[in-house]
């Protein structure tokens, strides 16, 4: 140990080499004087994680891939097959109209409550980043049993509303999925929120409103515009989650309006048709990533802080 | 004034609405675990402590429970060695381009669909014959829980001066003394964070579980979600209350400890 110690140290005391000498070929200053793991160290710190994760997600996602196009037949079946029946089309379309509508859920209630936070004294705005923290930091599974409790037909929700002549049945339907599902993911679409929100001044509302501006107006022309990136990055991190989401819809909903994760652990674990569960996999992952990429693309773009005029 | 005070008010009666959906309906498994009946209907006409009892004496509950506690211990310890050692190989990253390359790869398990990579590690663990083992669950929880790691340990560096390690290697000691007397110490909030995280990344996790899980291996998460998808047994509620009583205690001790940690350094 001692040995590889003491180079480290002549540098160290000689003046630490910068990132950019230690690239430099041998013998243009002291520092490739120092052991080659040390060198090295900051890639081979990262090699244990990346390991790892080229052993439980790239391996198993390529084998995902693989299944797709080669079970129980080499070929494209598995894709004809996806697109080309109508429940598989119907399947899709619920479940984007189920993550769309719980998108706009979350922008809905979000947008006045991360306003609300940025205007109100420190206190009260901890307090309400502690409502938002509570959910993410319960049980999954508790949160959804809740929610079960409440919506099934004995249930206090629906004892409650049917008091007041609603009798809607909320267990097994899409109605109570989205209300569970927004409810699970208001937090994923409050912190980016917040983040772009904080920043905002809010006194160029009250500078529009000076200049005339009805409170609606400077709202819309004003307010909307600055907050756009952080509306975006909440609305397709929320979308995104919600596409691929098994848990709600699994204890919430039915079989009948089940998502496409649903049917994927139909496939594979019911019917142990593996190919075709690895196509519907696929497709929730290309649509991830597609979404994700674009995303990134429109904030990029969108984004007015980021503007060379500022 | 930003806004009208009539704004405001529908504002502030519009939030407490919303942290009432946020926080309430997760209270009801409370009262339910109390039921004197055996079924999770409303309204509760007897009360009564059996369910706490069944889940106590129960083996096949406890077993879960013991399972998912060494499981999120061994993934906590994993996912913060490997993830800490990651994000101090990425702040010493030459190149902008290859850390963020780097870091935005390690993320990927968290934009990845939950249940399309528990396919997959399902498909790859019968290959293995890793399903249904305690390293096959560790292995597939600890990839969940290093993102978490690298995020918080990450925040943590970016405090950090390296200026400190030229000191301490100025006065002679080596880079693995360096790291345990001088970074360590300075970044442990952020570690403590990523050992937090990571052990709940795996407690809670129920997709990839209900893949992998074997007949006799079934973590917590999993004997829960399978009693309320197929009966209607109050033990599940009794197990319910008690991790979210647990949790609130683990948050309140974080915050507690966070308060403490910005007056001491105010």
């Amino acid at each position: 140990m001692e040995r590889l110690d003491l180079p480290v140290t002549d540098t160290a005391v000689a003046g630490r080499p910068t990132d950019h000498q230690v690239g430099r070929p041998l013998g243009s200053d002291g520092s490739n004087q120092r052991p080659l793991w040390v060198r090295f160290a900051p890639v081979l710190l990262t090699l244990p994680a990346l390991a790892l994760l080229v052993a439980i997600v790239g391996e198993p996602l390529y084998e995902v891939f693989q299944r797709s196009f080669t079970q129980p037949k080499a070929g494209l079946s598995n894709y004809d097959w996806f697109f080309s029946s109508s429940l598989n089309v119907a399947l899709l379309r619920r479940t984007f109209v189920t993550a769309f509508v719980v998108t706009v859920v979350c922008v809905a209630l979000a947008v006045p409550y991360v306003f609300l936070m940025t205007i109100v004294s420190k206190r009260a705005r901890n307090l309400m980043l502690f409502l938002i923290l509570v959910p993410f930091w319960t049980s999954t599974i508790v949160r959804n049993f809740a929610w079960v409790l409440l919506l099934q037909h004995s249930g206090l929700l629906h004892q409650f509303m049917a008091k007041f002549g609603f009798d809607v049945t909320l267990i097994g339907t899409t109605k109570g999925v989205v209300i569970a599902m927004s409810q699970v993911l208001f937090p994923f679409m409050v912190l980016p929120l917040y983040a772009t929100m904080s920043k905002i001044d809010v006194r160029l509302i009250q500078a529009a409103k000076s200049l005339g501006a009805r409170p609606s107006v400077a709202f819309a022309k004003v307010y909307l515009p600055l907050i756009r990136p952080g509306v975006i990055a909440g609305s397709v991190l929320v979308f995104v989650l919600a596409l691929g989401f098994y848990i709600t819809p699994a204890m919430v909903g039915s079989s009948k309006n089940s998502l496409i994760a649903g049917e994927i652990w139909n496939q594979i674990n019911g019917l142990l048709a593996w190919g075709p569960g690895s196509t519907m996999a696929v497709v929730l992952l290309v649509l991830t990533l597609v979404l994700l990429a674009i995303s990134g693309l429109v904030i990029r773009r969108s984004s007015p802080l980021q503007g060379g005029s500022r | 004034m930003i806004i009208s005070r009539r704004t405001k008010i529908a504002l502030e009666a519009l939030a407490v609405l919303v942290g009432t959906w946020l926080v309430a309906p997760t209270l009801v498994v409370i009262p339910i675990s109390f039921t004197g009946t055996s079924s999770l209907a409303f309204p509760i006409r007897s009360w009564s402590t059996q369910w706490y009892h069944s889940f106590f004496a129960d083996t096949a509950w406890m077993e879960a429970l013991s399972l998912s506690l060494r499981l999120g211990l061994c993934v906590a310890l994993v996912s913060t060695v490997v993830g800490t050692a990651a994000a101090l190989g990425l702040r010493r990253f030459g190149g902008t381009r290859g850390r963020s390359f780097v870091r935005g790869l390690l993320m990927t398990p968290l934009i990845v669909p939950g249940i399309a990579l528990a396919i997959g590690v399902y498909a790859l663990f019968l290959r293995m014959q890793l399903t249904g083992t305690f390293i096959g669950f560790v292995l597939a929880h600890s990839v969940l829980g290093v993102p978490y790691v690298v995020i918080t340990v990450g925040a943590a560096l970016e405090s950090f001066n390296p200026q400190l390690l030229h000191a301490s290697a100025s006065l002679g000691a080596g880079p693995m003394r360096s790291f345990l007397r001088v970074t360590l110490p300075l970044i442990a909030p952020g570690v403590l964070a990523g050992v937090l995280f990571s052990f709940v990344a795996s407690f809670d996790e129920v997709v990839m579980a209900l893949f992998i899980s074997g007949p006799y291996t079934k973590t917590l998460p999993i004997v829960m979600f399978e009693s309320i998808t197929r009966d209607s047994d109050p033990t599940v509620a009794a197990a319910s209350t008690l991790i979210l009583g647990v949790s609130v205690l683990l948050i309140t001790a974080s915050l507690v400890y966070a308060a403490r940690r910005n007056r001491r350094l105010a």
